[in-house]
C-alpha cells in the first residue's frame, strides 16, 4: 500500500458517532440559542457516556450564534485542541461531523461535539435583513425582487421541471413522504397534521412554482453529536455508528444558492460532493438501506437524488413516483420528517436521524438498516456522510 | 413606503452599472488576446487563463426567459406591494451562458407586475430595457418582444 492509498484510506470507518442529543422542537422555544445548545450537547455527552471534560474538539456552522468559547466554558469542556465552522448555511451540516473525524482519525483531538442551535421559529428571517447585503451576488439579484432562498430554488425548480418534465405531483411525493414519516414521530413539529394531495395543490404559493408544502419549517431547536474513534465508540453506551466516508463539494464555478452563471446550473455541489464520497467508500448507491436527504426545498430532493447517484440525471422527479421514498418503497428518505416536517435546524436533525436508523430505534425503522446517506443543503457549497452500523 | 432595493455595488461590479446608467448593457470579458471569453458575474481574473486584464464588451440586448419564479408575501414591504410580480434569469443572445437576473416589464417605469403572468414561458424572447431606480443608478429589466 502506498502512502496516498494509506492517507487516503485513513479516515474510513476510523471514526464514529457515539452519542446524540436534541431539545425540543417548536415553533417557540422560551429558552436562549445558547441554553439549547448546552442542553443539546449535553444530552449527546450523556447518551455516550462520555463527560464533558474529555471533551476537546468542536464543530459547528459559521451561522452558529453560541461560538465554542461559551458552549465550551458552559458544558465544562476540557482543553479544546481543534475547533472548526464551516460555512454556507445548510450546507455545513455534514462537513461538521466530517472535521471531527478527520481531527480524531489524525490525532488533533479525542472527543469532538458537532452541535447547532437555532431559533429560526420565533426569530428573525436571514433574507429580511437589507443592512447586510452581500455585495456579490446579490447586487445582481435583490433589487429584482429575487429576495429568500425560496425565490432562488424555485428559479433553478421551474427549469429542471421544464427540462425534464418535472411536476408539482413530483413535488408533493416528497413533502408526502417527510410529512408521512413525521406523523409517526412524537418528536415532529408536525406529528399530528396529516397532508393530503389536496391540501397541497390548493395551498397557498411563496415563490411560483413553489407552495407552502415545498418549504421547510421554521423552527426553534438544537442538537448535537459526539465523534469519538471507533475504538473508543465500541466501549460506550450505545452502538456505534461508524462514519465510512465524508466530502464537501463546491463545484467549479459555482456561484451558491443563485447558480445561473455556469454552464449547467442544474448540477450543482451534490454531485462533487457525492463523487469524492464514493471514492472512498467500500459501497455505492444501491448498498444505501435509508437515506436523510436536505430538504429545505422540495425540489432539493431530485436534485439531490441524481448528484449522489440513485438514478441518471433529469430522473429525480420520476423516482419519486411509486412511494418509492416512503417506507417500504426504493430509497426511503428522511424518516424522521426531515426540515419539511419534523424540525429545520439546518439538516443537523437529518444527522442524529441517520444515527437512529442504524442503533435500530428510528420512529420509521428501516428493517436491518446498516447503511445510511446524510446529505446536507444542495445548492450551496455542500457536504454529506457515510454512515454504517 | 420602503423603497425597493438598490444594488449594493462592489468594485467588480461598478462598472456594469456605470454602464447601465448610460443606457448600455456590457459584460465583462478577458483582455488577453488569447482567451476573450466572458465572465459573469464580474470579478478580478479570468476563470480560463488567469488574466487580470478585463474590458467591458457591448452586448445587443436581445436574449431570452431561461426561467422564472413568481414570489408571494411574506416579502419586504415594497415587494409585497407589488406582489405577486416576476423574477426572471434571462440569457442573453450574444451569450447563452451569460445570464442576467431581472423582471419581466411593460416598460422602463413599469412596475414589476405590469406584464400578465400568462405570457411568462421559459423561451420567451426578451430585449432590456434601462429603468431609473434611484440617483444615478438604472437596473436592467425585460420587455418581451413582439
Amino acid at each position: 500500500m502506498t502512502a496516498w492509498e494509506v492517507a487516503v484510506t485513513a479516515l474510513k470507518d476510523a471514526t464514529a458517532i457515539a452519542g446524540i442529543g436534541q431539545t425540543a422542537f417548536a415553533k417557540q422555544l422560551p429558552e436562549s440559542e445558547k441554553t439549547l445548545a448546552c442542553r443539546a450537547i449535553v444530552a449527546a455527552l450523556d447518551d455516550a457516556g462520555i463527560a464533558a471534560s474529555e471533551v476537546d474538539a468542536f464543530a459547528s456552522y459559521t451561522m452558529e450564534e453560541t461560538d465554542e468559547v461559551e458552549v465550551a466554558k458552559a458544558v465544562g469542556a476540557g482543553d479544546v485542541t481543534f475547533f472548526s465552522k464551516v460555512g454556507y448555511g445548510g450546507g455545513g451540516s455534514c462537513a461538521t461531523i466530517a472535521h471531527l473525524a478527520a481531527a480524531v482519525a489524525t490525532g488533533q483531538a479525542s472527543v469532538g461535539v458537532a452541535w447547532r442551535s437555532r431559533k429560526r421559529g420565533s426569530g428573525p428571517r436571514p433574507w429580511k435583513n437589507t443592512a447586510v447585503q452581500l455585495p456579490t451576488p446579490a447586487q445582481w439579484t435583490r433589487p429584482y425582487g429575487l429576495l429568500r432562498p425560496a425565490d432562488e430554488i424555485g428559479m433553478l425548480a421551474r427549469r429542471y421541471m421544464h427540462e425534464y418534465g418535472a411536476t408539482r405531483d413530483h413535488l408533493f411525493n416528497v413533502a408526502l413522504a417527510c410529512r408521512n414519516r413525521a406523523n409517526q414521530n412524537p418528536d415532529a413539529v408536525m406529528y399530528e397534521r396529516p397532508l393530503t394531495r389536496d391540501m397541497y395543490m390548493t395551498s397557498r404559493w411563496i415563490s411560483e412554482p413553489l407552495c407552502l408544502f415545498d418549504n421547510c419549517l421554521e423552527t426553534d431547536g438544537a442538537l448535537a453529536c459526539v465523534v469519538v474513534s471507533a475504538e473508543r465508540a465500541r466501549d460506550c453506551r450505545q452502538k456505534p455508528v461508524y462514519i465510512h466516508s465524508v466530502a464537501q463539494g463546491l463545484p467549479a464555478q459555482h456561484h451558491g444558492m443563485v447558480n445561473y452563471w455556469n454552464d449547467d446550473p442544474l448540477s450543482g455541489p451534490a454531485w462533487t460532493a457525492a463523487r469524492q464520497l464514493w471514492k472512498q467508500a467500500d459501497f455505492g448507491p444501491d448498498d444505501v438501506d435509508v437515506a436523510q436527504i436536505y430538504d429545505a426545498f422540495t425540489p432539493l430532493i431530485p436534485l439531490s437524488l441524481e448528484g449522489y447517484g440513485f438514478c441518471g440525471r433529469g430522473e429525480g422527479a420520476a423516482f419519486t413516483e411509486g412511494g418509492a421514498l416512503e417506507s417500504g418503497g426504493r430509497l426511503p428518505i428522511n424518516t424522521g420528517g426531515g426540515g419539511l416536517s419534523e424540525a429545520y435546524v439546518h439538516g443537523f436533525n437529518l444527522i442524529n436521524e441517520g444515527v437512529k436508523q442504524l442503533r435500530g430505534v428510528s420512529t420509521a425503522q428501516v428493517p436491518d438498516a446498516g447503511t445510511c446517506l446524510v446529505t446536507a443543503g444542495e445548492g450551496v457549497p455542500t457536504s454529506a456522510v457515510l454512515l454504517r452500523g | 413606503m420602503d423603497a425597493l432595493l438598490l444594488p449594493v455595488v462592489d468594485e467588480d461590479g461598478a462598472p456594469f452599472w456605470q454602464y447601465a446608467a448610460r443606457g448600455e448593457l456590457r459584460v465583462q470579458a478577458c483582455a488577453a488576446r488569447e482567451c476573450g471569453r466572458l465572465r459573469f458575474p464580474p470579478r478580478p481574473c479570468c476563470p480560463h487563463c488567469q488574466s487580470f486584464e478585463s474590458e467591458w464588451r457591448p452586448m445587443s440586448g436581445r436574449g431570452r426567459i431561461w426561467s422564472y419564479v413568481r414570489p408571494h408575501p411574506p416579502l419586504l414591504p415594497a415587494y409585497a406591494a407589488q406582489a405577486p410580480y416576476n423574477a426572471v434569469v434571462v440569457e442573453l443572445a450574444d451569450a447563452p451562458q451569460i445570464r442576467l437576473v431581472g423582471n419581466v416589464v411593460s416598460g422602463p417605469n413599469a412596475p414589476l407586475d405590469s406584464v400578465d403572468p400568462g405570457r411568462l414561458r421559459i423561451g420567451a424572447p426578451v430585449r432590456a430595457v434601462f429603468c431609473p431606480a434611484g440617483p444615478g443608478v438604472t437596473l436592467v429589466r425585460w420587455l418581451l418582444e413582439r
